[in-house]
């Protein structure tokens, strides 16, 4: 079978990455960053499962039907929140009432 | 050679074949099963609709009748209908495979199924459910005291079993092809089951996670629907129909798959432009989950998200539109038999396009005020289902079934119950457009006086339509037994099914065929489109 | 559009003999993994989508009650929930090994190690989970009618817990799951199962791993660290 082997240190890189994000997202926590707190906190969140995605699941070394596979996945779920949101936050536009 | 009836013998042979054949007839016996079930509820309330007064059954037991018919006519007939037998049984074999790509996960999907079935049955049994089949909150969290829970554990365990089939025909399309298969040699039938696939892997879950969570805020006081906490009855819904929209094209893409079949093989004519049916199918697909909100334009959505989703619903009618009209011009000047299949395929040429025009004027927010929560939506809603998604089933069902069975139907018969289904299909849903039009609310078992015309007429209408339906039921089992020997290709067409034995033998093509052209080139015709 | 299905003359494989591993209706090895790593991924699509919903609900009472959400996030322990994190990544980590070590044919006893050892974190993930809800129950402030809450919002204080159980209840009873399948490779990879022909199983669980993994990386700051400081 051809799987990609991939080398020991670049997991071992990988992981230390990781971690390093880990401690910046706790640390940057305690500071106040108004909004920029949540686009941190979920930015470095996303970049950590990019890495995980890419290395540990492989998706580095994968056919592109995986790549489409996966990115099909996070796709839907930004449909479901864009429209869904598109609701919520344009509730109560029209004057004098909820909607 | 053994053919998949008779190569193995006894209940155990049956009940633990991973064959996609016989897993193909273990769901053809558990949805008509549901089926019946199903019309039974749907005659019940029928018959208490025969008159303006509520003298059948309590207005409680009503609620009932319509959500049990709700939920099993959709959970557990419409959605594994197509896909689950008359996909997994051909879908492998149109493709030049042995089986799909999961053998085990699919007798497995079999089995989650028919748990999820129980859940229900015993739901019913124990007293049933009277949410409707959509569960809308806070009415199944607080208020109702019927078997919610029961009811909900069983959607969302049949639900797996959607998952599990769309899985397997995802991964069995892009990697089991025979050599030369390509994409765009694939049968529409194919094309179509890979679009409904990807609705189910897509969707699925987000129902199953909205039906748990409505099971979790009434067993364990989890509220996340709960309006005492700040939340939002409105979220239920808008993820109820993020599935339960595209889901509506769960019955009718495959539907489309069986009728690009049929009409090509009873017009003897190569379909016109395939590459425009192929992509509608995932046009379909995909545009259907993002016009989920056109059916909360009056409960609370806000009137911005409200027109984004008017204008995105009308979008979805473009594919579907070029459908029917491909479907048209194959017909046109091609050399027609009117065999019970074609007969059904009409059926569904007329009244799909009526169902879905239909569908553009709900999707007006204007008009849908005023029909919304009326008889119109129900009638808008069956000339689809049942009016579209039945008839494919019937169609596909008389096509293949000399291919599944290895026995001839009764021809006359067969063109006798088309009729008769179409006609009882129109009597009983034609009146309910007027019926929603003057007002007449869906889900109240009486009624002013002056409607009783229109639904006495639907309801002797769905007595036709009862026979309609009975009818196959009887000659196809008549036919088992006494029907004429099918030989490998009763209709003369073309197609891998059409090449081997009927009934197939176990492994489906004793030397894997080698794919040279599209399926249906009856002239000798260029192959046009992307790639070919 | 080349013929991209697989050619049948490798039916019996380069060396004319079928691998034992190999199921009747696939035509080589190579094309019974990629059809069984497909799987998975799809698969995984669908989980993405069913922990979706439950985001979505995140996503709209985060937005419609800030302040609840924030005082109410101030109940849990960033130490416990940090450590879980750190973990979990560890975990993934040893997975990821335990893969290679198969893909390399490394003998069962280390592929059995790693998998043992991913196995550990994982049940050290849970048992930290379990203090966790402990503090929920003895403080009451797990929602029902026992709920009690001395800020300023108790009705948002309770969404955001209803939320706190259902995504990290969810994610555990993932985690519990993995935990199965993981002892189901180890007992095959005890008896020798893997080497470098074939891997299959232990990769495909080891996908599924990393999701859950995955899905933590994301709770973890939506629901302890967003509006901490
Ligand atoms: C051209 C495409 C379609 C459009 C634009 C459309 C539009 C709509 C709209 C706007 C509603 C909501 C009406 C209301 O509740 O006020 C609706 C209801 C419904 N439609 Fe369609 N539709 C289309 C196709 C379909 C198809 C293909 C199916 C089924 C196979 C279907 C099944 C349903 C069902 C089941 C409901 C009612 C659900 C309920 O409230 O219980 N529709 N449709
Ligand atoms: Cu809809």
């Amino acid at each position: 079978m051809s799987g990609h082997v991939a080398p020991k240190s670049l997991y071992c890189t990988v992981f230390v990455t990781l971690m390093v994000f880990t401690g910046l997202t706790v640390w940057v926590a305690f500071y106040d960053l108004g909004l920029y707190s949540n686009i941190v906190a979920l930015g470095i969140a996303c970049i950590k499962a990019t890495l995980v995605i890419l290395f540990f699941m492989h998706v580095r070394w994968s056919t592109r039907l995986t790549w489409v596979v996966v990115m099909s996945g996070f796709f839907w779920l930004l449909i479901l929140f864009g429209l869904g949101m598109s609701d919520y936050l344009s509730r109560g536009w029209v004057q004098g009432t909820l909607r | 050679m053994p053919n998949y009836l008779t190569n193995g013998h006894g209940l155990a042979s049956w009940l633990l074949t991973k064959d996609h054949k016989r897993i193909a007839l273990l769901y053809l016996a558990s949805i008509t099963a549901f089926f019946f079930l199903g019309g039974m509820f749907a005659f019940l309330i029928r018959l208490e609709l025969l008159t303006p007064a509520g003298d059948v059954m309590t207005s409680e037991s009503y609620n009932k009748m319509f959500t049990m018919h709700g939920v099993v006519m959709v959970f557990f007939f419409l959605i594994p209908s197509i896909p689950a037998v008359l996909g997994n049984f051909f879908i492998p074999i149109m493709i030049g495979a042995k089986d799909l790509a999961f053998p085990r996960i699919n007798l497995l999907s079999w089995y989650v199924y028919v748990l999820g079935g129980l859940f229900t049955l015993v739901a019913a049994l124990g007293g049933g459910v009277d949410t409707g089949w959509t569960f809308y909150t806070p009415y199944s969290t607080a208020a109702s005291n019927t078997h919610v829970i029961t009811a909900g554990l069983g959607v969302f365990i049949t639900g797996f079993s959607s998952i599990l089939t769309g899985l397997n025909f995802i991964v069995t399309i892009h990697r089991m092809r025979a050599p030369g298969m390509t994409w765009f040699r694939l049968p529409l039938f194919v094309w179509s089951h890979y679009a409904t696939s990807l609705i189910m892997i897509l969707g699925t879950p987000v129902i199953a996670i909205t039906v748990l969570l409505v099971a979790v805020e009434r067993g364990l006081h989890l509220g996340i629907f709960d309006p005492a906490l700040g939340g939002d009855p409105i979220l239920f819904q808008h993820l109820f129909w993020f599935y339960s929209h595209p889901a509506v094209y769960i019955m009718i893409l495959p539907a489309m798959g069986v009728i690009s079949e049929v009409v090509q093989a009873f017009s003897r004519k190569n379909v016109f432009g395939y590459s425009f049916v192929a992509f509608s199918s995932l046009a379909i697909a995909i545009i259907g989950f993002l016009v989920w909100g056109h059916h909360i334009f009056v409960a609370g959505q806000s009137v911005y998200a409200g027109l984004i989703f008017s204008i995105l619903s009308f979008l979805v009618a473009i594919p579907s539109a070029v459908k029917v009209f491909n479907w048209t011009a194959t017909i046109y000047k091609g050399s027609v038999s009117f065999d019970a299949p074609m007969l059904y395929a009409f059926g569904f040429l007329g009244l799909f396009t009526i169902g879905g025009l239909t569908g553009l004027f709900l999707a007006t927010v204007g008009l849908d005020v005023h029909v919304h929560d009326t008889y119109f939506i129900i009638a808008h809603f069956h000339y689809i289902m049942v009016g579209g998604a039945i008839m494919g089933y019937l169609a596909g069902l008389h096509y293949w079934w000399p291919k599944i069975s290895g026995k001839m139907y009764p021809e006359g018969w067969a063109r006798f119950a088309a009729l008769i289904v179409f006609v009882g299909f129109n009597l009983t849903f034609f009146p309910q457009f007027v019926l929603g039009y003057l007002g007449m609310p869906r889900r109240y078992h009486v009624y002013p006086p002056e409607f009783q015309v229109l639904n006495v007429l639907s309801t002797a209408g769905a007595t036709v339509l009862a026979v309609g339906y009975l009818l196959p039921m009887v000659y196809f089992t008549w036919s088992i037994f006494a029907g004429e020997k099918a030989p490998m290709n009763p209709w003369g067409v073309k197609g891998l099914e059409w090449e081997i034995p009927s009934p197939p033998p176990t492994e489906n093509f004793v030397v894997s065929p080698i794919v040279t052209h599209r399926t249906h080139q009856y002239a000798p015709s260029k192959e046009v489109g992307i790639g070919g | 559009m080349a013929a991209d299905g697989h050619a049948r003359v490798a039916a019996e494989g380069a060396h004319g003999v079928r691998h034992p591993r190999l199921q009747h209706h696939f035509d080589d090895m190579e094309q019974q993994a990629e059809a069984s790593t497909l799987g998975m991924w799809v698969f995984l699509v669908t989980e993405i989508m069913f922990f979706g919903g439950l985001f979505m609900a995140y996503l709209v009472y985060r937005t419609q009650m800030p302040d609840a959400f924030r005082e109410a996030s101030h109940h849990l322990d960033i130490t416990l929930g940090a450590t879980n994190t750190v973990i979990l990544i560890v975990s993934s980590l040893t997975m990821a090994l335990a893969v290679r070590s198969a893909q390399t044919g490394q003998p069962a006893k280390t592929q059995v190690g790693w998998l043992v050892a991913t196995m550990v974190f994982g049940a050290a993930f849970l048992g930290i989970k379990a203090i966790e809800y402990t503090e929920k129950f003895r403080d009451h402030i797990v929602p029902g009618p026992f709920f009690e809450w001395h800020g300023t919002y108790p009705r948002g204080a309770e969404m955001f817990y209803s939320l706190y159980f259902a995504m990290t209840g969810l994610h555990a009873l993932h985690m519990v799951v993995g935990l199965g399948i993981m002892t189901v490779m180890a007992s095959l990879a005890w008896r020798g199962r893997f080497d470098d022909t074939y891997y299959t199983p232990i990769e495909v669980s080891g996908l599924y791993w990393h999701f859950v993994d995955i899905v933590w990386i994301f709770l973890f700051p939506l629901l302890y660290l967003i509006g901490r400081h």
